[in-house]
Order: C-alpha cells, then sequence, then structure tokens
C-alpha cells in the first residue's frame, strides 16, 4: 500500500519499501541528490505535514530536527507527509570561483576554488559541488584553513559521469560554481598530540588525508603518523613528490606510496590497506583514517578495531572517491 | 533505596567501555561472526550499546516484539541456542574483564537470558 508524499501542488504513491527521494524520483520530480544514503545531505527536505522517520533525520543538527527536517533518501514514510525543499537558509550555499586547475595525473584534477565570503571547515571535511540545481557531487577537501586560503578538491575523471568530465573539460579558471557547506566529521580533532595515526587511502580518497595529515602537524601532532596510499599502478599514483617532501621535513611521518599491479623502485607492491595491517598488527591505542574504495573501507575499518584501535579513534570517509 | 543494577554497574560510562570490548569479542567469534558480515559497524556499535544498556538493566525501550522483528532475518539464516549461549558467553567475559563482581554479571546474564525466546523467534 504506502503513503502519499504530497509535494510541488502534486499527491505522489510512495511504495511500503520505498524511500521519500525514490518515489518522487521515479515520478519525474527533479530533485537534488547525490549519496542516497543518508551522508552528503544534498536532498535535505522538511515535512511540513506528518512526521519524518527517526533514521531521516539521523546525523542533522538538532535545531534542523527540531523544524522537521529530514533526509528523504533515507526515509521510508510511516506516515502522509507534505514536504519541500529546504530553502537557501538551510543549505547555507556558497558562491566560489575557479583560481585554479592543474592536472595531477592523466585522470586527477586539481581544482582549486575561493569562496566569496566566509566560509569555515576542516581539512577532510567535503563539499557537495553543484553543476545546477540537481547534478551535485561530493568532493572532500584536501586543503587545511590554516595554511590556505583557497579550497582544494582532487576530482578523478569518471568515464560517463555526470559531474567529473565536466569538471575536467568544460569548467575554466574564472568560472563561478555553488557549493555547500563544509560537511562530515572525518577530520582531526585535537586529543593526544602523542596518539599514533594511521592514514589508508586509495585513489583520489589521498584528498581528505592529504589536507588531515597537514592539518595535524600544524595543530602541533607529535605522535608517529604514517600515510599508506594504494592505487594500481605509477600512472594512477599522484603527489608522491609532495608527500615525500613532507617525511623528509618532518620525523614523525612516514609516508609508503603502493602499487597492487606493478612494481617499482621506491613503491611497496601490494594493496595499502593490507600492507599497513601487516606493518601494524597491534592498533591499540591509535586513531586511524580511512579514505577511498567502499569496499576497502569497510573491511579495513573493521581490521582496525580488531587489531585494537577504539571505534570512535577510527574515522572513515564515506564516499565512493574512484 | 538500594542502588540499582545499572548504577552498580558503573551506569553509561560502563556501558561505553563495556560496548568496544564486547563488540570486538563478537566479530572475534567464529561461531557467530557469520551474522554480522557487511553489517555497518557503527550502527550495528549503536545496537550493541542499547543492548548492553538493557543487560545492565538501564533505560532502554526494546520490545520482545522489536527483539523478534530485529533478529527474524538472522533466524532465517539459522541463529539457534548455541549461538545465543555464544553471545552471553562474550558478555558475561566482557564484564569479567571490566572487573565487575560476579553477582552482578550474574544479574546481567539473567537479564540478557530473558530474551532467548523472543530473539530466536519461539
Amino acid at each position: 500500500m504506502g503513503y502519499t508524499i504530497h509535494y510541488n501542488g502534486k499527491d505522489y504513491d510512495c511504495g511500503d519499501t520505498e524511500t521519500v527521494l525514490d518515489a518522487l524520483l521515479r515520478h519525474g520530480e527533479s530533485v537534488p541528490y547525490s549519496c542516497k544514503a543518508g551522508v552528503c545531505h544534498s536532498c535535505l527536505m522538511q515535512a511540513l505535514k506528518g512526521q519524518p522517520t527517526e533514521a531521516s533525520q539521523a546525523g542533522l543538527k538538532e535545531t534542523l530536527k527540531q523544524r522537521n527536517f529530514f533526509l528523504p533518501c533515507s526515509c521510508v514514510p510511516q506516515v502522509d507527509m507534505t514536504v519541500a525543499l529546504a530553502g537557501e537558509a538551510e543549505l547555507h550555499h556558497v558562491s566560489a570561483e575557479v583560481i585554479d586547475k592543474t592536472p595531477l595525473n592523466a585522470h586527477i584534477m586539481r581544482v582549486r576554488l575561493r569562496p566569496e565570503g566566509e566560509f569555515s571547515y576542516h581539512a577532510g571535511q567535503f563539499v557537495n559541488f553543484f553543476r545546477d540545481e540537481s547534478v551535485v557531487r561530493s568532493y572532500s577537501l584536501a586543503s587545511v584553513p590554516a595554511l590556505e586560503d583557497f579550497l582544494e578538491l582532487h576530482v578523478q575523471r569518471l568515464p560517463g559521469g555526470q559531474l567529473s568530465p565536466w569538471i575536467h573539460d568544460q569548467l575554466a579558471v574564472g568560472d563561478k560554481v555553488m557549493l555547500s557547506e563544509a560537511l562530515g566529521d572525518c577530520f582531526y580533532t585535537r586529543g593526544d598530540p602523542a596518539q599514533p595515526l594511521l592514514f589508508i587511502g586509495t585513489g583520489s580518497g589521498l584528498a581528505p588525508l592529504y589536507g588531515i595529515v597537514r592539518d595535524a602537524l600544524q595543530q602541533g601532532h607529535r605522535g608517529p603518523i604514517y600515510l599508506y596510499h594504494g592505487t594500481r599502478s605509477r600512472e594512477e599514483i599522484y603527489l608522491v613528490d609532495e608527500l615525500r617532501e613532507l617525511a623528509a621535513a618532518h620525523d614523525n611521518v612516514h609516508y609508503q606510496p603502493c602499487l597492487s599491479r606493478e612494481e617499482a623502485a621506491g613503491f611497496a607492491h601490494g594493496r595499502a590497506n593490507e600492507i599497513a595491517l601487516e606493518r601494524h598488527p597491534d592498533l591499540k591505542g591509535w586513531r586511524a583514517y580511512l579514505c577511498g574504495n567502499p569496499n576497502m573501507v569497510e573491511a579495513s575499518k573493521k581490521k582496525i578495531f580488531l587489531a585494537g584501535a577504539a571505534l570512535g579513534d577510527i574515522f572513515a570517509d564515506a564516499f565512493v572517491h574512484s | 533505596m538500594s542502588q540499582s543494577l545499572y548504577e552498580q554497574i558503573g551506569g553509561e560510562a560502563a556501558v561505553n567501555a563495556a560496548v568496544d570490548i564486547f563488540y570486538r569479542k563478537v566479530l572475534s567469534d567464529e561461531r557467530i561472526n557469520g551474522f554480522f558480515e557487511g553489517v555497518d559497524m557503527d550502527k550495528q556499535a549503536a545496537k550493541q550499546k542499547a543492548f548492553l544498556t538493557m543487560a545492565f538493566g538501564g533505560p532502554h525501550n526494546y520490545t520482545g516484539k522489536d527483539m523478534r522483528e530485529g533478529h527474524a532475518h538472522l533466524v532465517a539464516r539459522g541463529l539457534d541456542d548455541s549461538h545465543f549461549d555464544a553471545v552471553m558467553e562474550n558478555l558475561a567475559a566482557t564484564l569479567k574483564e571490566l572487573n565487575v563482581p560476579d553477582q552482578l554479571i550474574a544479574e546481567a546474564a539473567a537479564i540478557a537470558e530473558s530474551t532467548r525466546n523472543d530473539v530466536l523467534g519461539r
């Protein structure tokens, strides 16, 4: 049976296991969305009638919850609902100017943006990047607010993708784009400055880690920092020189690039997560940051926990980056 | 008035300390970890916390119906008494590791035990 969703002056049926977002898309409504997993918040809506489910409000700020904002991608309605897209006041969109576009390798474009007006964030958080009102994707921030006055994204070209080919081929320096506020919980927080930190990233999942490592150092982290970055081949790995320099400049920073399908001098042969876990079998008391291939992230999260790290010390970025 | 079991064990702080230990034991236990394959760890940890809070006699809003519905897909995959026993063992070992006195461990175990038929859908 299911319930009725009233949106944009029309009534739509919603299947009994269907989310509000899926129902609206099925009926041909244009709603901005990206992750469909309750992470990116780009589909944020307000329920004008009918209580949204608890699951669809998890992770929202208290102030938004109280006003019945919810994520339609995570809401299988339990009552009839009247819903509306969130307004600018809730979404905190900002305009930003493209100030630099530099290829980091054949697949990854470094894009630097200067937001117009105040923009506060932590290195490692992500922004939703709008091509227009409905095409939006999330990208992690590789820049560090205390070190840089621009936002840096590493955009991997996804052939057939809606946004990345456009960023690679069409977007030009001087263009203005719309971004959401910075979101996400994967960033450096001050705790014990001597705590060992483990970073594992694959592909352009390096972006947030590059930001977080430099942010940790900038905030005075003294404990050992191990960064394992993995790709399949030499052609896909990037920022190698920059990271080697960073490691050379800081005694506590250890950087290991890993190639899973190629052997080369200076690179470990194998998967970054497996090499890291092999070298650090006991992670009791460690903090870990993971980003990249979702299967790698999920598997590593579990292994790192079983190797002794507390759940609250494992930070993972939930996006598909490759 | 005497302290409740929840207060004697140490309240929310005790639950927080127990979650990591308990969940690590469960995930390492070959008898039952197959049921946790592919499960989102953060969501699962939140459920473990709710379970431990209940077993410690703390505030919870579990009903027998929730227990049945929440485990029905696992019962369909073969969840039985042996698996329930394994969880009970891990619970007792966790509390032991946290130096909880035997008398309180027995009380917590009795609360967890009272959910057996609902969990196993009987």
